[in-house]
């Protein structure tokens, strides 16, 4: 492969610096990599993409009468994070997660930080994610977000920031095991020579995770994974943890709730089953249609009852989604000050909030430099990006946020670090993201990395795999402890 | 298991079995037709009625069914809920619902015999091209069986597509013995006594069962033999009563302790054994057969309650 044409353009590069050269902890791959020739590498792609379609690596797109699968483009260049770096990033994620818990823990039950005058009433009312149906009640262990996955960015110096926490049914970490498996079967000799640090242990800490909740105390307690069916986008992830997990896979209409004893069952053939853990994806909306849409037909009639009875555990617990929104996350330094009594160990995109007027009049003067994102839209959709926006679209944004300050921030434009990335035979620089995943149960377990996002498209700052983004292996090196200690 | 996942396993077992059963049917009636002199030859509109819907049959074509039109109503026709075309679209969606319990190869074989399939008959059909079509059906609903049998682990998935499978096929057997039941109504007409040994040649060549006819009853093909054979054989794969014993063996391994439906298939094989066959045609045999799908019907509603309505009673 010819690395030696390839150009760091301005940005923080994970596997290279500004002279060109390869940092340490990608010095092994880089090496591996400039030592294949057209051909090896060609067939190295074509390896990468048959075994990715193989392992089922996919989205599932369903016509009206075929169902095609769709691969996501995977790229094969890994990317490496020293584990000393990752180590810090760790610590700062378990710190997040935990202050975000006790946050949505307070906010259903005392406001004490409200009361306490340090967030704005108003930051709840104008908030779609707070559900009423979860006041008064605390789950087990008093863990709200039991799976989080916040993405993770570098400015152009290299710092690493918390662009956004998902704390309602964060996807992606299939497509982060099914990476390395696809890069262990691609690239053996790699892993014979690196210390790569193994990521396959996500399945069974989620287990341990899950079964950790359960109100029953058995050793085997009954967990389920929750779906909205084969017509969802990411079935694929829920049958893939179901069975990795070895639990069963379920629809909202394989469940039935007791009236009297508010026990959550499930119909088999062997007639009705408790279930003691729900590990559900589907959208809080559409859990029960007794408490929440009645038109759902996706949900479980009963579920939030028995949730609040205490005889069944919902990861994430419905609700926890009130501290994902946009407009907290401008407020969670202060969140973690308030709970912790710690510094921010990991550090926030600087954020205006379009509710505080001086924050305001800033966006309003600056529309055109700016990144403006209303509070609860996911996967890129709804945003202005203002260095590539005209006239007519920040009119348009300066009237939304006048009409609706509660529901804008704004951030200035990143500098998103680089990776490089194979694409169209050529090696070039793309933006990527990272987005690691938390557990909280009774302990706390952390990925080793993540899912690498990487916008696909030169110059793009879209990594969102819904706008044609694809991901990556990501390295978590060793280079100090010593070789062949292994 | 789920019964969720059981219930689509059982009925894609049961229409595929079905899909199969029709192409069978259709080729049985197209060998009767050929090898009955014209005014003997029993035509095409017992078909209609023997597969359950001449309601249907006559809002959509409004005729008396020439072999163009109830070929079309059987196997191509998407607005015929029990046409070969829907049955199969039917087989595959259920196994689409259970497909990660079942290995990879053969929910891409079923997926493949579908579009195959409903591409070649959805127009009109020569006679030829609608045997070539009606065979490679029939091939592959074997190939399914063979792959499941080669691939699959022997667990309660793979037990409740063996049950919907065989309780099908069962009743596929009892229907095309109607076909010939029907017939047999006009035996007394002159001139067709001559050809009977030939119609239940056809009979048993439908169900690929000649062969194996001459092998284990080593007699000439007559009508109380061929019954006897079809219905209570205890070594051919499509007897009635080989199927039954079947389903009898697999719903005894299944959980549970309600043993309706294993007394409703033990009830069935006895009936069938101590069933007279001497001179048993006609009104009579189609009155007898009748009779023996409506237990197999009722055999299917027990395994209905058994192990696919748990808490149904609660919500």
């Amino acid at each position: 492969m010819d690395l030696n044409d390839y150009k760091v353009k301005g940005f923080y590069d994970e596997l290279v610096t500004q002279t060109g050269r390869p940092r340490a902890a990608a010095r092994s791959v880089w090496k591996y990599l400039k030592e294949l020739d057209a051909g090896e590498l060609a067939e190295r792609k074509a390896a990468c993409e048959v075994a990715a379609l193989v392992a089922g690596i996919t989205f599932r797109v369903y016509f009206e009468d075929a169902g095609v699968d769709r691969a996501m483009p995977f790229d094969l260049i890994p990317r490496v994070i020293p584990k000393k770096e990752w180590d810090d990033i760790q610590i700062g994620l378990e710190q997040r997660v935990r202050a975000l818990n006790m946050f949505i823990d307070d906010l259903y039950n005392d406001q004490n930080i409200i009361n306490d005058g340090v967030v704005p009433a108003d930051l709840i009312a104008g908030s779609v994610n707070f559900r009423e149906q979860c006041r008064g009640f605390s789950p087990p262990l008093g863990i709200w977000a039991h799976i989080c996955g916040s993405d993770l960015v570098r400015d152009g110096k290299g710092k690493v920031y918390v662009l956004e926490d998902n704390l309602r049914i964060p996807s992606g970490v299939s497509y982060m095991l099914e990476n390395r498996q696809v890069m262990k079967r691609v690239f053996p000799e790699l892993f014979e020579n690196t210390r790569i640090q193994p990521v396959d242990e996500y399945a069974s800490q989620l287990f341990d995770t899950l079964a950790s909740l359960s109100p029953r105390p058995v050793e085997y307690p009954s967990v389920v994974v929750l779906t909205p069916g084969v017509f969802n986008s990411a079935y694929f992830e829920h049958a893939y943890l179901a069975q990795q997990m070895g639990v069963e896979l379920v629809e909202g209409r394989d469940l039935v709730v007791d009236d009297d004893d508010h026990q959550v069952y499930m119909r088999t053939i062997a007639g009705l089953k408790p279930v003691d853990v729900i590990y559900r994806r589907v959208d809080d909306e559409f859990l029960d249609p007794e408490a929440f849409r009645s038109d759902s037909l996706l949900g479980v009639p009963g579920l939030m009852r028995a949730w609040r009875a205490g005889t069944v555990a919902l990861a994430n617990a419905p609700g926890a989604g009130v501290a994902d929104d946009k407009v907290v996350y401008a407020w969670v330094p202060e969140i973690i000050r308030y709970y912790l009594n710690e510094e921010p160990k990991l550090a926030n995109v600087p954020t205006y909030k379009c509710s505080e007027p001086e924050d305001r009049e800033y966006v309003l003067a600056h529309l055109d430099e700016l990144v403006v994102k209303p509070a609860n839209e996911s996967g890129g959709y709804g945003m202005l990006i203002g260095p590539h926006s005209t006239k007519k679209e920040q009119a348009e944004f300066a009237e939304l946020i006048r009409q609706d300050p509660r529901n804008y921030i704004a951030q200035p434009t990143l500098a998103l670090s680089t990776c490089p990335t194979f694409v169209n035979d050529e090696v070039g620089p793309r933006h990527v993201d990272l987005r690691p995943f938390v557990l909280s149960g009774r302990q706390t377990y952390i990925t080793t990395g993540g899912l690498t996002r990487v916008a696909m498209k030169a110059g793009s700052l879209v990594v969102n795999s819904s706008q044609g983004g694809g991901s990556k292996d990501t390295w978590i090196v060793d280079t100090e402890s010593a070789r062949g200690s292994r | 298991m789920l019964s969720r996942l059981a219930e689509h396993l059982y009925w894609h077992g049961r229409y595929l079995e079905r899909a199969e059963g029709l192409a069978r049917l259709v080729n049985v009636n197209a060998h009767l037709n050929l090898d009955l002199p014209g005014k003997l030859a029993p035509g095409w509109e017992p078909l209609v009625r023997i597969t359950g819907n001449p309601e249907l049959f006559q809002q959509l074509y409004s005729s008396d069914g020439d072999e163009r039109q109830v070929t079309r109503f059987l196997i191509g026709d998407k607005s015929n809920p029990g046409s070969i075309h829907s049955t199969l679209s039917l087989a595959r969606d259920n196994m689409r619902a259970a497909r990660d319990l079942l290995p990879r190869e053969v929910w891409e074989q079923m997926n493949k015999l579908y579009l195959e399939i409903t591409e070649q008959v959805s127009g009109n059909l020569s006679k030829r091209r609608r045997h070539e079509a009606l065979n490679q059906l029939i091939l592959g609903s074997q190939q399914i069986a063979g792959t499941l049998m080669g691939t699959m682990s022997q667990d309660y998935a793979y037990d409740f597509i063996l049950i919907g499978r065989y309780l099908e096929r069962a009743d596929v057997t009892t229907r095309i013995l109607d076909v010939r039941a029907d017939d047999l109504l006009t035996d007394e007409v002159e001139g067709l006594r001559p050809f009977e040994s030939i119609q239940w040649m056809s009979v048993l060549k439908s169900l690929t069962g000649y062969q194996m006819y001459r092998r284990h009853v080593r007699l000439r093909v007559t009508g109380p033999d061929v019954l006897k054979f079809l219905l209570r054989d205890r070594l051919f794969p499509r007897s009635v009563v080989f199927c039954l014993k079947a389903v009898e063996s697999v719903i005894s391994g299944l959980p549970g302790d309600d043993d309706r439906a294993l007394r409703s298939t033990t009830g069935l094989m006895r009936h069938l054994n101590e069933a007279r066959m001497i001179g048993l045609k006609g009104q009579p045999l189609s009155e007898f057969i009748d009779g023996v799908q409506i237990e197999i019907a009722e055999i299917g509603a027990h395994i209905g309650q058994i192990w696919f309505q748990a808490g149904s009673d609660r919500r």
